[in-house]
């Protein structure tokens, strides 16, 4: 039972709500059409947001469509993720001029990031946000990433319309945000039910027409959550996966998969959780004034394993291994969670509908019958 | 057993976060080889020179102006605190343009990372060093650091192996190890030219020729991948544990912090869980292709 304070406003309300956020000097960033899909755009009002439509999606598809109701919010995910605006796909580390002989000065900081209001966050693009704070905001933060993430607010959206490649029940991060925003809606008919998580979010909340919410509202929205969770797009049994697959690296699987996978980037893209990125150093034509940019990578590409004894990973088998092992598996020993927090975007988004979901179960459930192939046999001794 | 996180001496890097250089001054080339150079350098600010120590093991990322940045080990001794120096083959754009810098120019540096050869975890044992052509240079320091504090240990035994006698480096330090009762050097080359008479071959070839008390030995190994495989193995098959082999690898580290994604190696970042692993902790994935 979730003992957090409730509220109820009319739907309307959300434009107060995203008035007076534009008003404390945020930018408000939430789901709007663009190009055929609902992507992550800076918002004005609840004009903008896709009403009365939703998304169908399925491995390598992806289709909004009109909904017999008027609802805000009546979509899951999108292409696009949070993770664009607290980890820019290209960011600009520093700037330095050489003066002369050899002396080097760096280029004032970059100013601080926007304070973002997120508008419409999932429960598993939070459990991703968690998720990416292991990386950047822990042993050695990133200056970028962990002052956007201090003062972004979270205004969540429970999922109660599971989509088609939706497994977060799964991984145990959804559909019911748990924690980590400072306010979570349920859209009903004709309202929206108001969780508050924290004392930004009960401010928030304090300029608003509201009604504190009946027994009924709460055991509504409990029953909306529970049956979402029985209904999800995908499963995906993760009890021993780590262990059985990094037992499972020479299941011959993992070529049956590279025969269909382009290697074309798109899943870590689409990913939230994705974290890793190449660095660029440049000069301009003078060459006295250098950069450097930090852009998203992706192990699916040739270049990102080079080095000076050549490619580490070859094969499309090896990279696409790489990166399931590496979200379902080394995660874990890495950031003590799994990578994966089941929004199902790389099964949308691939183009050949490849899915995390069968992949891994096919290795986990068929114990592999040649152990031949990409075995290394050393010659020790002459 | 390798160093945490915690037990490592600070990072320096310039003055806008991790991902910034702070600057060294080219004081000194060592010429090693027809394609290898040892550069010494100090910091140009003596606070951070101060600030700086490394363990032996650890590396550096090296900024060269506008071309871009290469982890490089670090092949000083690390109780001498006025220079640094590493010892670099020159095989791509970074090495090649730190081939091209002239005495006094700059260099930008942000370090020490990684993982150490776990010396004080091994006190008291014998102390085997397989090195193959540049490997040595990040077990140049353990040589040093174990002939600073020779009676802490058992045996020390290096064996090097290299191609040919010309691309062996260090030559002079190799040339006074060999001197001393305290240590004991063999050197293997592939190629042997007329002049060459010590032994011919691959590295692990060179244990046949050494004494090793398994229960007491601890190993360390650096060279290519196809030798490190070879000699963990061989010694494993003279029964030293795994917890006492430790190797360290190589990858294409970008930013050192575990943040870039690039140098995994399983569920292990090689550029804060290594470079120097035990064999223990990567025993199933170590020589497993595409890993």
């Amino acid at each position: 039972m979730h003992g957090a304070a409730m509220v109820t406003i009319r739907k309307n309300e959300l434009n107060t709500l995203i008035n007076s956020l534009r008003q404390d000097g945020y930018q408000v960033i939430g789901p709007t059409i663009r190009d055929g899909v609902i992507a992550y755009e800076p918002l004005d009002s609840i004009q903008q947001l896709p009403t009365g439509w939703t998304d169908h999606q399925d491995a390598g598809r992806y289709r909004l469509k009109r909904r017999s109701d008027g609802a805000l919010f009546g979509y899951v995910v999108g292409p696009h993720s949070w993770k664009k605006y607290l980890f820019p796909p290209r960011q600009k580390i520093f700037g330095i001029t050489r003066n002369g002989g050899d002396e080097f000065v760096y280029d004032p900081q970059p100013p601080d990031p926007p304070r973002y209001a997120f508008l419409g966050v999932r429960a598993c693009e939070l459990a991703a946000i968690d998720v990416q704070d292991r990386v950047f905001a822990r042993q050695v933060p990133d200056p970028y990433y962990a002052a956007a993430r201090r003062n972004a607010l979270f205004i969540a959206v429970n999922c109660p319309e599971p989509g088609g490649t939706c497994f977060c029940a799964s991984m145990d991060t959804g559909p019911r945000c748990k924690g980590g925003f400072d306010l979570a809606l349920t859209e009903l008919r004709t309202s929206f039910a108001i969780e508050i998580g924290s004392e930004r979010g009960r401010k928030l909340v304090e300029s608003l027409e509201r009604q504190v919410a009946d027994d009924n509202t709460r055991h509504l929205v409990d029953l909306m959550m529970q049956n979402a969770a029985g209904h999800m797009g995908r499963t995906l049994d993760t009890g021993d996966l780590p262990a059985i697959l990094m037992n499972r690296l020479e299941h011959p699987h993992w070529n049956t998969v590279a025969n269909k996978c382009m290697a074309c980037a798109n899943c870590t893209l689409v990913c939230p959780t994705c974290f890793c990125s190449n660095v660029e150093d440049k000069t301009d034509l003078t060459g006295n004034h250098a950069q450097r940019w930090r852009t998203w990578g992706s192990c699916f590409t040739l270049d990102f394993s080079y080095h000076t004894g050549g490619y580490v990973r070859s094969s499309i088998a090896g990279r696409y291994r790489q990166w399931l092992t590496h979200k379902l598996a080394g995660w874990h020993e890495q950031f003590e969670s799994s990578g994966c927090v089941g929004c199902g975007r790389c099964i949308t988004w691939c183009p050949v509908g490849i899915d995390i979901t069968a992949e891994a179960a096919t290795i986990a459930s068929e114990a592999p019958q040649d152990q031949s192939i990409n075995r290394c046999r050393v010659a020790l001794e002459d | 057993m390798t160093t945490s996180f915690a037990e490592r001496p600070p990072v320096v890097s310039g003055a806008t976060g991790a991902m910034t250089p702070a600057w060294a001054r080219l004081v000194g080339r060592v010429p090693e080889s027809s394609n290898t150079t040892s550069y010494v350098l100090q910091f140009t600010d003596p606070q951070l020179a101060r600030r700086f120590s490394f363990l032996p093991g650890q590396f550096n990322m090296l900024y060269l102006f506008g071309v871009g940045e290469a982890a490089i080990s670090i092949s000083s001794d690390p109780s001498e605190t006025e220079t640094l120096v590493h010892t670099i083959r020159h095989v791509g754009s970074v090495t090649f343009a730190m081939n091209r810098l002239r005495v006094g120019q700059c260099v930008g540096l942000r370090g020490p990372f990684g993982s150490s050869w776990p010396l004080e975890h091994c006190r008291g044992r014998d102390i085997l060093l397989v090195a193959g052509g540049i490997g040595i240079a990040p077990l140049r320091p353990v040589i040093y650091q174990l002939l600073n504090n020779r009676d802490q240990y058992g045996r020390v035994i290096l064996l090097y192996g290299v191609r040919s006698r010309a691309d062996m480096i260090f030559e002079r330090d190799v040339q006074n190890w060999s001197a001393r009762p305290d240590i004991q050097v063999l050197v293997t080359v592939d190629y042997p030219d007329k002049s060459w008479t010590g032994p011919v071959g691959v590295v692990t070839k060179l244990l046949r020729r050494v004494r090793v008390e398994s229960q007491r030995t601890s190993v360390f190994v650096c060279g290519p991948r196809v030798m490190n495989r070879a000699t963990a193995h061989a010694f494993l098959s003279h029964y030293v544990s795994p917890e006492h082999i430790f190797v360290s690898l190589e990858r294409n580290m970008r930013c050192g912090i575990g943040q870039c994604g690039h140098c995994q190696y399983g569920p292990k970042f090689v550029c804060k869980d290594g470079p120097v692993f035990s064999y223990a902790s990567v025993q199933t994935i170590f020589g497993k292709d595409e890993v």
